[in-house]
């Protein structure tokens, strides 16, 4: 079992996340377009809508990128997370799901149609892809027997999890994207709504819900690493080296993704993940159940 | 020491978060006040020593709330409160009696004579509960399962209109069902 | 941290979750004052968990049984909400005083 980092790597991480998300959206857009617009959104001049809930908009451009960095406690880098709770998995759950209080709020704040539009869509979003997300890291923690994230790490020392789980590492991945709304599953802030839940947003605001969402994507992405990718386990580098260079394979994939994949409605996909994925999900951690029983 | 002042404000938060759900015109702030409230009681229970309970009410507590705010708005004539109005009945007697109700259970524990803590918590609490819900506990973890699956057949009976005939027509043979919204999965 | 903080708390929650209960006029709002009720039982629970029996797991248990309520309650209440609101645009509980459709 490892040790939790020391207690300044809790002040150290969202300085190192936000840097690392921000170069993922570089490597999104193929440009440097991303940094130019955080120093706009940092200067620009706020505008406010009319009868607005300006707390409610405040707290959800607060919530995401808090809840993003809270869920990243747990990811172990190498084989240090900066808090190892015993039931990781779970917190980094639970942390995630503020993500649909974060972006319903944002979306209901300004008093504007399309960004409500968007923290609705968000909200049926949520119901599509989360049973299948909390099924898949229901089987990552049944494979090793244990709620800690660094344990479920050290279970995969002969085997990657995503090698004999590979619906639930492929579920993860697609709930990983829905969750911050990206790719495929952008409508929540999609074009045809003007910007959906980001419309009305300015300045910082605007910067914290699009940030967040990068985050979001960021530490789910890394997460794969501890639980389908074996962690920081490898021959040669060390286990930080490793835990970065597959958690960059993993963005990646995803990134790659992105650009082959159509946009997808969140009704579809809800249909879809309950009538579809959700009953793969269950048949996956019922094989791995079954595997792991002495 | 610093655990039991965290309780306390944990516990002011959560009364005037409560207090709160039924003072705010806009249905989204109660909803949200009411998730407040209900997280500082999640709050409690991580002091209180059970890390796995207390991380599962914030999980369960954050989505049921995100979920409630679409019916709070869906069913309420004024949801953002922009035209203040009274939704209340019969409040002169429910304070009476809720207050009455206070002070009794106030009394009660205050004045009752708890017993002794019988042992020690177990180094692992959430392994005690697996093993208690699987074990003694058994037929508990099961009924709970059948009462959440009567649930979502009952909430599916109930919320819905549209039944099989209306789907697949009067002879039940229509070559594919008939939905306002067409679906996901092939069709 | 004592047992009687957590069990006033757990009372004062309970009284304000009555209270709403018992004078919202919306479905919905009376429910918001059912979830805070159960918060308070959760939280008694809890309490007497750690302070009374904390070697046994039935405490636990309790707390499991609170929350699946929860779920439950506001699953079925909305369903009642939205059957009711079908049948006759009803949404509030004086308009509800029958259960003839």
């Amino acid at each position: 079992m490892a040790d939790s980092a020391p207690l300044w790597a809790a002040a150290a991480l969202p300085l190192l996340l936000a840097p690392a998300a921000l170069a993922v959206a570089c490597a999104d857009g193929r440009s440097v377009a991303p940094v130019r617009e955080v120093l706009r959104l940092l200067v620009q001049q706020p505008r406010r809508t009319r009868a607005a809930d300006a707390l409610a908009t405040r707290t959800g451009t607060v919530l995401l990128p808090l809840a993003a960095v809270l869920a990243a406690a747990v990811v172990p880098l190498g084989a240090t997370p900066v808090s190892d709770l015993g039931d990781g998995v779970v917190w980094f759950n639970a942390m995630e799901a503020l993500a649909w209080a974060a972006v319903w709020l944002t979306g209901w704040g300004p008093n504007s149609t399309l960004s409500l539009v968007g923290g609705y869509r968000f909200l049926a979003q949520g119901l599509a892809y989360e049973i299948p997300h909390m099924l898949a890291l229901t089987t990552a923690a049944l494979g090793a027997g244990s709620l800690r994230v660094t344990e479920i790490a050290d279970a995969q020392r002969g085997l990657w999890f995503a090698v004999w789980m590979p619906a639930a590492f492929a579920l993860y991945l697609l709930s990983a994207a829905a969750m911050s709304f990206w790719g495929p599953f952008g409508q929540p802030a999609g074009r045809d709504l003007a910007g959906g839940v980001a419309t009305e947003l300015t300045g910082v605001g605007r910067l914290l819900l699009l940030g967040g969402r990068r985050l979001l994507l960021l530490t789910s992405a890394a997460m794969a690493v501890p639980l389908f990718l074996g962690g920081g386990h490898g021959p040669l580098l060390p286990g930080w080296a490793w835990t970065l260079v597959k958690t960059g394979a993993v963005l990646a994939l995803l990134l790659w993704l992105r650009r082959r994949l159509p946009g997808v409605r969140m009704d579809r996909y809800t249909e879809l993940s309950w009538v579809v994925l959700t009953p793969l999900a269950v048949l996956q951690a019922l094989v791995v159940a079954v595997v792991v029983l002495p | 020491m610093l655990s039991a002042v965290l309780a306390w404000v944990l516990a002011l938060c959560a009364v005037t978060a409560g207090v709160l759900v039924f003072r705010f015109d806009s249905m989204a702030r109660a909803t949200f006040a009411l998730l407040a409230s209900l997280l500082c009681v999640a709050g409690e229970v991580l002091l209180l020593g059970l890390q796995y309970l207390g991380v599962v009410i914030v999980l369960m507590m954050t989505i049921e709330m995100a979920v409630m705010a679409v019916f709070m708005i869906m069913f309420m004539m004024n949801p953002a409160g922009l035209m203040p109005m009274a939704m209340l009945h019969n409040t002169r007697a429910a304070a009476a009696l809720c207050a009455a109700l206070f002070a009794l259970l106030a009394t009660g524990v205050l004045t009752a004579d708890w017993p002794r803590a019988t042992g020690r918590p177990p180094a692992d609490p959430t392994f005690e509960l697996g093993m208690s819900l699987m074990g003694p506990q058994i037929l508990t973890m099961m009924t709970l399962g059948t009462a959440l699956f009567a649930t979502i057949v009952a909430t599916v009976v109930l919320a819905t209109r549209r039944g099989r005939y209306d789907r697949w027509g009067d002879d039940l043979r229509a070559a594919r069902p008939d939905d306002p919204a067409r679906g996901g999965v092939g069709r | 941290m004592t047992l009687s903080l957590l069990m006033l708390l757990a009372a004062a929650l309970f009284c304000t979750g009555l209270f709403g209960v018992l004078t919202q006029q919306s479905v919905v709002m009376l429910m918001m004052g059912l979830e805070l009720m159960i918060g308070a039982v959760i939280l008694a629970a809890a309490a007497a968990w750690r302070h009374l029996a904390p070697a046994n797991a039935d405490g636990q248990v309790v707390v499991i049984l609170a929350v699946t309520a929860m779920a439950l309650e506001m699953a079925v209440g909305f369903a009642v909400v939205t059957a009711l609101f079908r049948t006759g645009e009803k949404d509030l509980t004086d308009q509800a005083a029958e259960l003839r459709g």
